[in-house]
């Protein structure tokens, strides 16, 4: 009996490392088990808690999606835009205040679809923010349709015998655009993609990281795919090779799929160019 | 992890020792921690929480080196591990 009131005490004092980064009101979350978004959202904390040594110079920014959530989740300045609109939000928060460290945390449907041009251009002005994208290869939130990244023959809502379509190589068009950092991951490399977060939130310039991240319930369950068979998948076909050209990394799950960091160069940012153009003197 | 032989050195090594730890209430049941575990410390347990998914438990809580990696691949927040206390580990043995 002396035990029993002691392990009560003992449950009472537990908190998780990253409970103070979390609005801890509003978990459990609501992303499905086996959803990989959590896990990218834990290691994004983790790389903020690691490089921001001012946390009210942090800012989160995301959009419409189940990944746009994470703004609400988070204990820092945070916006949920309306969809797509996460960048064009997250580079007036630059602009207007440059000292910021902005990090936009979003889906490839919010990202890639209705704001890939935003996406595009805030990379060809080199804007100095992070951009995160959890890319599930599906519109998981709305029912799991084709979306700007499923893989060519896979099945979703509105494929059902197999996407015709060619999916966006999400790398290669953020370099091709213009991004100073670019690498890949997926939520089974979580401590690689910490330190590549990290090394995103410390550059100067667009940093874009991809995360390839399950999505059991609407894309998984068409594909005939648990989501442990999901991690099973990166684990036995991702290849990390860094400094690979953006435009061998296509997002075919027959063949390999590459991982690493395949940009990391230096420009005039947005803010820095327009000081030297329209500032003089 | 088996090793082919055992290290000269093995004996000097101190190896970390940690104690996991679950929030019941927060799991989901994805079973990520008990499939990636490298010291498979982590095993289903029979045991239903408040929502009705199956937790993990320690089946083998001596064998956890606190690498963090259960914590890092959770997506709920819901487990973590702490190193041992040196004292703690005194009075348990």
């Amino acid at each position: 009996m002396t035990g029993k009131p002691k392990k009560a005490a003992e449950i009472n004092q537990m908190a998780h490392p990253l409970d103070d980064l979390l609005r801890t009101d509003r978990i459990p979350h609501i992303w499905c088990p086996g959803c990989g978004i959590g896990t990218a959202f834990s290691a994004c904390l983790n790389a903020i808690k690691a490089s921001c040594e001012d946390l009210d110079k942090v800012a989160m920014v995301s959009g419409i999606g189940c990944s746009g959530r994470g703004a609400g989740y988070i204990k820092l300045d945070s916006f949920h835009t309306t969809h797509g609109r996460a960048i064009p939000f997250a580079t007036g928060l630059k602009l207007g205040n440059p000292e910021l460290n902005v990090i936009v945390f979003s889906g490839d449907g919010d990202l890639f679809a209705i704001g890939g041009n935003h996406f595009i251009h805030a990379a060809r002005r080199n804007m100095d923010i992070t951009v995160i994208c959890v890319n599930n290869l599906n519109y998981g939130m709305t029912g799991g349709q084709a979306a700007a990244t499923t893989p060519y023959n896979a099945k979703t809502t509105t494929t059902p015998v197999g996407n015709p379509e060619s999916p966006f190589n999400l790398p290669l068009m953020a370099y091709a655009s213009g991004a100073t950092y670019v690498a890949r991951w997926t939520i089974l490399h979580a401590r690689d993609l910490t330190l590549s977060i990290q090394e995103a939130i410390n550059k100067k310039g667009f940093s874009f990281i991809e995360v390839l991240s399950p999505c059991p319930i609407n894309y998984g369950r068409r594909n005939k795919e648990k989501s442990l068979d999901t991690l099973k998948a990166y684990q036995d076909k991702s290849i990390i090779k860094n400094n690979a050209h953006p435009a061998d990394l296509e997002t075919d799950f027959s063949k390999s799929i590459v991982l690493g960091k395949f940009v990391d160069t230096d420009r005039l940012t947005c803010i820095e160019s327009y000081d030297k153009t329209c500032r003089l003197g | 992890m088996a090793f082919w032989r055992i290290p000269l050195d093995a004996e000097q090594i101190d190896v970390t020792r940690g104690i996991v730890y679950i929030i019941e209430d927060r799991c989901k049941g994805c079973g990520y921690c008990i499939e990636y575990c490298p010291k498979q410390v982590l095993a289903f347990s029979k045991k239903f929480n408040k929502k009705g998914y199956h937790l993990p438990e320690a089946v083998k809580p001596d064998d956890c080196v606190n690498c963090h990696y259960c914590e890092n691949i959770c997506p709920e927040f819901a487990i973590y591990s702490a190193e041992a206390s040196p004292s703690a580990e005194a009075v348990s043995g």
